[in-house]
């Protein structure tokens, strides 16, 4: 599977010089395989998924981890919509009560944006997943419930030959002693576990992340922590905290290196990143 | 070895926090947590036991009334919300490790996780002084 990164900023855009080596778009990832296309995520770097190729059947589908303005933002600006001939599947989490529809009716409307969702032309369909295991095209979806305020979830997507696990929200080391040593109580656990390619939330560093503890994201650290214990190939650092430049994120990465020598490979995520996986 | 929802994994990470003694069951009542207080009425620390299945950990305690007369299981709090899928708050007496009568609370709860699903349950244990 070929997957193409459009923005990894976590929060809010942050647009400028300071940024620009790691990207300022917030939370989208393009997933392709045998002409179908996933779309995770739907935050400002979406609109960079305008010049996708015409899927198979001219379908496409998105797949959102969590309604957070930074992972939905771009939806609006998202060409498919707009073409009566796609066919737009949104796979997200579903709450305790309200559904998915009328959630994302909250910002999809008026006064927020000058549209409702039902006057969208291209034909939408919209499915809650919980923990749930599905099949779009070539991809074998499996979704969990994440630790992240609000209903989130993570996604393990495999295409039949390699594993890529999406978790850009996520705070596994929440509660007093961190991230337990005991798998079966960590948060995200089966999603990751032996994951070719890895893109998790690393928004802070570790004292960044004592003043922030519950907000629901995790420190570098401890995304290296859950990486390893999930065994995964590589792992891609998101999420990037809006006030970090990329002097800052270059500095902390050679840091990171220095004090680490764990077996697989890690950096950070960097739009316009295009991995084969 | 799947791992635990989070809607279990949080309850643990409360209980961690709390000097209330918690414990933490799964949907059948298998013991799958219990926190550091929970132990001392254990008698047991759960880095040495792990889990415990129902049939073991049920037979620690004695649940009697105040005459000491041995409580049925369906009574008890935990037992009625694993059947129920209901909170349940009942004050009776356990018979302690070293075979004095002590005067508890229990509040149990289920888990029930979204989209409304029935993960397990947790009892509260309160230690109360005869009013
Ligand atoms: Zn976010
Ligand atoms: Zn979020």
């Amino acid at each position: 599977m070929k997957i193409t990164i459009r923005g990894v900023r976590g929060s809010i855009p942050t647009s400028g010089p300071a940024t620009q080596k790691y990207g300022g778009n917030t939370s989208c990832i393009e997933v392709s395989a045998e002409g179908w296309q996933l779309v995770l995520d739907g935050g400002s770097g979406m609109r960079n998924s305008n010049t996708l190729e015409r899927p198979l059947n001219n379908r496409l589908d998105i797949l959102l981890t969590h309604l957070h303005m930074d992972h939905i933002q771009g939806l609006g600006f998202f060409k498919p919509f707009f073409d009566p001939e796609m066919e737009v599947h949104i796979w997200g989490p579903a709450g305790s009560r309200k559904s998915l529809h009328a959630r994302l009716s909250k910002y999809l409307s008026p006064p927020l944006f000058p549209m409702y969702i039902r006057e969208l032309p291209c034909k939408l369909i919209l499915h809650e997943v919980d923990k749930s295991e599905f099949e779009i095209g070539p991809f074998r979806v499996q979704s969990q419930y994440v630790i992240h305020p609000g209903p989130t979830v993570g996604f393990r997507i495999n295409d039949g030959k390699r594993i890529f696990t999406y978790i850009p929200d996520h705070e596994p080391a929440l509660g007093i002693h961190g991230i337990v040593s005991d798998q079966k109580w960590i948060s995200g656990f089966d999603l990751a576990s032996n994951a070719d390619l890895l893109i998790h939330d690393a928004q802070y560093t570790t004292a960044e992340y004592k003043e922030r503890t519950g907000w629901g994201h995790s420190s570098m650290d401890d995304a290296l922590r859950f990486a390893s214990m999930a065994c995964v190939k590589k792992l891609l650092m998101a999420h990037h905290d809006p006030n970090h430049t990329d002097t800052y994120l270059g500095e902390l990465l050679t840091e990171l290196k220095m004090r680490n020598n764990y077996s697989f490979h890690f950096d950070l995520a960097e739009e316009g990143m295009v991995i084969e996986l | 070895m799947a791992a635990y929802e989070i809607e279990i994994i949080l309850n643990r990470q409360l209980a961690d926090c709390l000097s209330i003694p918690v414990f933490i069951t799964d949907r059948e009542g298998n013991l799958i947590y219990y926190n550091e207080p929970a132990e001392q009425i254990l008698g047991k620390r759960y880095d040495d036991t792990g889990e415990m299945p129902v049939s073991i950990w049920a037979t620690i305690f004695k649940p009697v009334d105040e005459k000491g007369n041995v409580l049925s299981p369906d009574d008890l709090p935990l037992v009625k919300t694993l059947k129920n899928c209901k909170p349940y708050h009942k004050t009776f007496c356990i018979e302690s490790l070293n075979g004095k009568i002590e005067k508890i609370a229990v509040t149990s709860y289920p888990i029930l996780g979204r989209p409304s699903r029935f993960l397990g349950a947790v009892a509260l244990f309160w230690e109360t002084k005869d009013e």
